[in-house]
């Protein structure tokens, strides 16, 4: 949709996995979603998880490896207690009370080979199984990363700020660990521990019905007691989880706000809440522990005693006569070859929940759409004059419950090289505007256009490269100072990048740094003051080569001397460009060709700033009260 | 103008759209953050220092590990006894010929007495195990948090919360499961050498050959171990990568749509999620190769069981019970050695681990309370420095030889260029920081002298970024005066402005701050901190005044609540706008960590010097002037 090379082959992926997938879930839009994820953890869902296998089988070829090798290595599995039992009873001879012991040395060589091939033959066959598994899993793993990257990229502004950051990364990291864990290993281990069953239930049924059902009756019991217990500490897992993460916080904030802390002189008050939570939190996991605990040694029990049953029945019967010692022993080395597999059915039963609730709270980031997304048909952008028109705009935040219209029956013009100035109070709509005009929401009624073009007629990624915002409190990337200016542009030069800088009166700043433009910033580097981030802003926003820049109230912690250093060399700058200036300090508004005073979304006031101070208006009131030093003006 | 100015058509610009620019690459971008970790290194495997440590912090649990210790022997010893019971009962019940079914029937008595006592052991053993891991887990967090609590600011300052957050819990889990998986080790050294001598008891002849697949295993495994440990470490640092993209991604996402860089990042992501995948699936191919090899292994010392040991058997010079001993312990035979060699690189990782958390156990507290130290009352307001020199790096005093006074109920604003010391004399009336030289005197004390504790009751501090915690709004402005009620807390809100705004968020004064309060505006937050400091009541208030520029609405209505702050109260204000400064009763101006300007605004105004200069050029801020030197000088020169 965005249209760069590599959002394509997404696509082509997105359509194969994602699209044909979508059963259960259905469309939503982005603005709909409430940033909630009421998905109940202890429930299966079955769409999600036929959604998950799915995925899985478009790697036909694989997956089709992979259960073959699974059932492979699960049959030849199947053979090793029965050489072994082969063996006893060639040993002992009993097969062979007729023959010769040279023919009994000979059969014991051929069941030690046919047991070294067996073990051979299964240990290869589930290398494969596992290596396809984990194959198609990071596959999977791989291209839910992809999508969902995209996908954080394509929706929407207002549903980013909605959704805790937090959740966002749990869902990118944990939940596709948990879905990519089912495919890993749940689906192929199912197949193996079915050909185990299904197979060793034959052949102990052959040799003798009674010991037979003996020696798997344990298998449905642990397998039963496996699950629950399981589902009942994935429970417990998710309780203590929560109240870690309670704890974390608590930590977190501790460290970060640890000024305040010292200044209260609060690490008795601060320990105590940690203590409250700790304590919580080591209950919790004390619980868990004793549930794992009570599970195992059951299990373990079971299968000892199921085992002990086996050799007394078995022993019984060898000695009536009705089997053979081998038959016995290959009963009892079948029981051994079952434990670990049955044991991890409690474990496939826990990957199954998880692939489940992780999966569905997946599935709803990406199935949804964003609203504001290209219309079909849209061409890029293309700017002759450079022309800003609002024309009759009214607009509501999606969310916003209120019956209240943030801005109403907008209408300016601002073309090449002139400034168009918006004050007002706090929440009056100022720097809507400027998101409308990147279209990061799409107008109620009225329309926008840039040369007589409908903004929304062409496509997003032409036009945000013809808009520049330039926020007030700029997001820094952890990386050096040249690589943050040239963010939105990446090939610009060495020259560009200083220019920019320049032009935002930091370049001599940056000079002086021991490291000057690759010095690193952002959340492991160097701390720059407020003005520097917002001056760094600037030379971000003005290096593309826009049509169009909003200075969105960017100038506030800059102080009035250097304000009018940049203003001046914005000027060459902004000759062919339509320049918005979204600001508090009706100072950095005084050369603009025409200002709007909004109230309430409405333009009450317009006209340039010696006209509004003869309409003794509110822009009048606002310079009285700024002159009087209210706001830093004297 | 920019250089090569490139055509207004969109598409032209970015060849990210275009697919046949797709081939060049930007040279500037990156994603994810662009610093590499070091925390991820292994350390030695057994280190004297942190295993010395380790156990002065397991000495509570001393009697439970002993416990521990002795199931684990049992849980092993049964484990044992399981293939010789079905040993004795072929060999003595089942090929012995008649009347033996007595026989049988003691020896199923004893594997199940074996069962039971295995349930037992094995009970104890993981919930004693698994409880006090818990306990160690908790102990050794809260003692770095704890400590963290006193340690010097300095410390704090220097160190990003993520890195301390990583010890406080990556690094406490390591030396959880080294503690858990130690025990287990126990258990698993004792298996390996109890099947070994069982084997040699059983037959010395038989055991000694069969044994001889057991070397060549654990050279298999010395050889593979290095080089899979490299794929499984790379695995893992592609991971964290992609993880840093993915937050960078979460986090800048306003930043990324804005500036247009979707269809770069995603070729970048691409990369890096490929390089990823590729990673695991070499990592998996390491894992996965071990499995023929142990199978065959298991299958030839089975072979050589069934050859060698039938033979025996034949010769009757070997009871047929004994081959299948065998044949049960071959099948368990290397069990033991793949978890001993996952034991070590669990070592390896708590070494480190534990080596950064004593590193953090062991960080000065360079600021206490003497064992002398009263309690400061509340008569006394006043503030006084006298001849303070302080810094933070030797030989470089940020503060030098300063002097003043600060009457009971005066109000005083410090004015000055980023970096002249302001902040830092206000952090030396809290005592986060000893003074060099001289002496820093609050209510009449030396702040040395007195209880950090009521040194923190007595000065109320308002820091320059407002700092909310995750809580009820109620809570935040109560923050640890507990004791405040409700009618406390509303009046304090009330005094400066905030009442009715708070009445307007959804639930009041119960509404739940997340996030650092990022859904309240600067101003409201900068109202809430006032209303903290209100409750907290103290008789000398030190404010920082936030920088950053509000509307005029706003900054008017923090005025008003400053002026009601600062009521009744000595105050020391680091100002930064024009109505504060004019509101104190006396200015402070510091220059490079000395006082050189010192009076009303009146007398500094008539002087002429360095505050007269910046207030007449209508400086916004007085704290941004640092960056243009050049500015500074022409004033100074003037």
């Amino acid at each position: 949709m965005s249209g760069s090379p590599g959002a394509r082959s997404i696509d082509v992926q997105e359509n194969t996995y994602m699209t044909s997938d979508r059963t259960r879930t259905g469309r939503r839009i982005d603005i709909e979603f409430d940033g909630r994820y009421n998905i109940d953890v202890s429930r299966v869902d079955a769409g999600v998880l036929w959604r998950i296998t799915a995925m899985a089988f478009r790697n036909r070829w694989r997956m089709a490896l992979g259960i073959v090798a699974a059932l492979t290595a699960g049959f030849f599995q199947l053979f090793v207690p029965q050489f072994l039992g082969r063996a006893v009873d060639e040993a002992q001879g009993l097969l062979g009370t007729e023959t010769s012991r040279e023919l009994a040395g000979e059969a014991l060589l051929t069941t030690a080979m046919l047991l070294i091939a067996t073990s051979v033959l299964r240990g290869l066959f589930a290398m494969v199984q596992n290596y396809q598994g984990e194959s198609v899993g990071q596959i999977i793993g791989y291209d839910l990363r992809m999508a969902y990257y995209r996908q954080l990229q394509i929706l929407s502004l207002s549903w980013h700020d909605r959704v805790h950051s937090g959740e966002l990364m749990t869902r990118g990291i944990l939940d596709i660990e948990g879905v990519r864990l089912w495919v890993d290993t749940g689906i192929l281990r199912c197949v193996l521990l079915s050909t185990l069953v299904v197979g060793g239930a034959i052949l102990l049924v052959r040799i003798d019905l009674v010991l037979g059902l003996l020696a798997l009756g344990f298998v449905p019991v642990i397998a039963v007691m496996a699950s629950g217990a399981r589902l009942r500490l994935r429970d417990a897992w998710l309780a203590l989880q929560e109240e870690l993460s309670q704890l974390t916080k608590v930590m977190e904030e501790n460290l970060g706000g640890i000024r305040v802390v010292r200044a209260f002189a609060s690490a008795t008050y601060e320990l105590t809440r940690y203590d409250t939570i700790a304590a919580r939190a080591l209950a919790l996991s004390h619980r868990r522990i004793a549930l794992f605990v009570r599970s195992s040694t059951r299990m373990t029990f079971i299968f000892l005693a199921a085992m002990g049953l086996v050799l007394w029945v078995g022993g019984e019967k060898a000695m009536a006569g009705e089997i053979t010692l081998g038959q016995l022993a290959e009963c009892l080395a079948f029981m051994a070859i079952l434990q670990m597999p049955v044991r991890q059915i409690g474990w496939m039963i826990n990957s199954v929940a998880r692939a489940s609730s992780c999966g569905g709270r997946l599935f709803n980031v990406l199935d949804l759409e964003p609203s504001v997304a290209d219309q079909q048909g849209a061409g890029p952008l293309e700017v002759r004059e450079g022309l800003l028109r609002f024309e009759q705009v009214d607009f509501a935040y999606p969310a916003s419950t209120r019956d209240k219209r943030t801005l109403s029956n907008i209408d300016f013009e601002v073309g090449p090289g002139r400034t168009l100035g918006i004050v007002g109070p706090p929440g009056s709509g100022k720097s809507t505007i400027g998101q409308l005009v990147g279209r990061y929401y799409d107008v109620m009624a009225g329309r926008i256009t840039i040369d007589g073009v409908d903004i929304r007629s062409v496509t997003l990624a032409s036009l945000r490269r013809q808009v520049s915002i330039v926020p007030q409190q700029p997001f820094l990337f952890t990386a050096g100072i040249d690589h943050n200016v040239a963010y939105g542009d990446p090939w610009a030069g060495r020259a560009a990048i200083e220019h920019s800088a320049a032009t935002a009166q930091l370049h001599n700043y940056i000079r002086k740094l021991p490291t000057g433009y690759s010095t690193l910033v952002g959340e492991r580097g160097v701390s720059l003051s407020g003005g520097q981030r917002q001056r760094l802003s600037i030379a971000r926003g003005v290096l593309p080569d826009s049509a169009v820049i909003v200075f969105d109230d960017s100038t506030a912690a800059v102080d009035a001397a250097t304000e009018q250093r940049i203003h001046h060399a914005l000027h060459d700058l902004t000759r062919e460009r339509a320049v918005i200036i979204i600001a508090h300090r009706l100072r950095s508004l005084l050369h603009a060709d025409e200002i709007i005073f909004l109230e309430e979304g409405r333009i009450v006031e317009r006209g340039c700033h010696e006209e509004l101070l003869t309409l003794n208006g509110r822009y009048r009131a606002l310079w009285d009260l700024q002159a009087s030093g209210g706001g830093a003006q004297s | 103008m920019n250089p090569g100015r490139k055509p207004r058509v969109a598409g032209g610009a970015a060849p990210a759209v275009g697919g046949a620019a797709a081939s060049r690459k930007p040279g500037l971008a990156v994603v994810g953050a662009q610093v590499s970790r070091d925390e991820e290194l292994f350390g030695r495997a057994f280190d004297r220092w942190v295993i010395a440590r380790f156990l002065a912090h397991l000495a509570p649990y001393r009697a439970r590990i002993a416990l521990a210790v002795i199931a684990v022997l049992f849980f092993v010893a049964t484990q044992l006894m399981v293939p010789l019971i079905i040993r004795r009962a072929i060999d003595d019940a089942l090929t012995a010929g008649d009347g033996t079914r007595v026989i049988l029937v003691v020896i199923m008595g004893v594997f199940f007495g074996v069962v039971v006592v295995n349930y037992v052991s094995m009970f104890l053993l993981e919930s004693v195990v698994g409880r006090i891991a818990g306990h160690l887990l908790f102990d050794l967090r809260r003692a770095m948090y704890a400590h963290l609590q006193v340690v010097s600011l300095g410390f704090m300052d220097q160190t990003e919360v993520g890195r301390l957050m990583s010890r406080l819990q990556g690094d406490v889990y390591a030396l959880q499961e080294f503690l858990e998986s130690s025990i287990f080790a126990i258990g698993d050294l004792v298996l390996l050498v109890g099947i070994i001598s069982v084997l040699l008891v059983l037959d010395v002849r038989l055991a000694s050959l069969t044994l001889a697949v057991l070397p060549v295993l654990i050279v298999v495994r010395m050889v593979w171990l290095p080089m899979a440990r490299r794929a499984f470490l790379h695995a893992r640092e592609t991971s964290s990568a992609v993880n840093a993209a993915l937050a960078e991604n979460v986090h800048g996402i306003r930043a990324i749509q804005e500036l247009g860089r979707e269809g770069v990042n995603l070729d970048l992501f691409e990369e890096m999620a490929a390089d990823n995948r590729n990673a695991h699936l070499r990592a998996s191919r390491f894992a996965n190769i071990l499995i023929p090899v142990v199978d065959l292994l298991t299958g030839c010392a089975m072979a050589i069981v069934v050859i060698i040991g039938g033979r025996l058997v034949l010769d009757s010079s070997l009871e047929i019970g004994v081959m299948v001993a065998f044949l049960f312990y071959v099948q368990r035979f290397f069990d033991p050695i793949r978890s001993l060699s996952i034991q070590y690189s669990i070592m390896q990782r708590a070494m480190a681990a534990g080596q950064r958390i004593f590193e953090v156990l062991d960080v000065d507290v360079e600021v206490r309370d003497r064992r002398d130290a009263i309690e400061l009352d509340r008569s006394n307001g006043a503030v006084e420095f006298a001849d303070v020199t302080f810094g933070y790096v030797e030989d470089q005093p940020v503060l030098k030889d300063v002097s003043f006074r600060v009457k009971d109920g005066e109000t005083v604003a410090l004015v000055g260029p980023t970096g002249s010391g302001k902040t830092s004399a206000m952090a030396l009336i809290h005592r986060f920081y000893d003074v060099w030289e001289g002496s820093v005197r609050v209510g009449g004390h030396d702040v040395r002298h007195v209880t950090q504790e009521s040194l923190g009751r007595h000065v109320a501090m308002v820091l320059q970024d407002p700092y909310l915690f995750t809580g009820t709004v109620f809570e935040n402005i109560r923050y640890n005066r507990i004791g405040a009620s409700r009618h406390v807390v509303a009046e304090a809100a009330r005094a400066v402005g905030a009442h009715d705004f708070i009445m307007n968020l959804p639930k009041g004064y119960e509404t739940l701050l997340d996030q650092g309060a990022a859904t309240l505006s600067l101003g409201e937050r900068q109202l809430l901190s006032f209303a903290r400091a209100l409750v907290a009541d103290a008789p000398i208030l030190v404010l920082d005044e936030a920088t950053a520029n509000v509307d005029s609405y706003t900054e008017l209505k923090i005025q008003q609540a400053l002026a009601r702050l600062l009521e009744g109260r000595t105050a020391l204000v680091i100002a930064h706008r024009l109505t504060t400064i004019r509101g104190a009763d006396r200015i402070i101006v510091l220059q490079d960590g000395c006082i050189i300007e010192e009076g009303p605004h009146g007398d500094l105004m008539a002087s002429g010097g360095l505050y007269s200069m910046l207030y007449r050029m209508n400086y916004a801020s007085f704290d941004d002037i640092g960056d243009t030197g050049d500015l500074i000088s022409t004033v100074e020169g003037t």
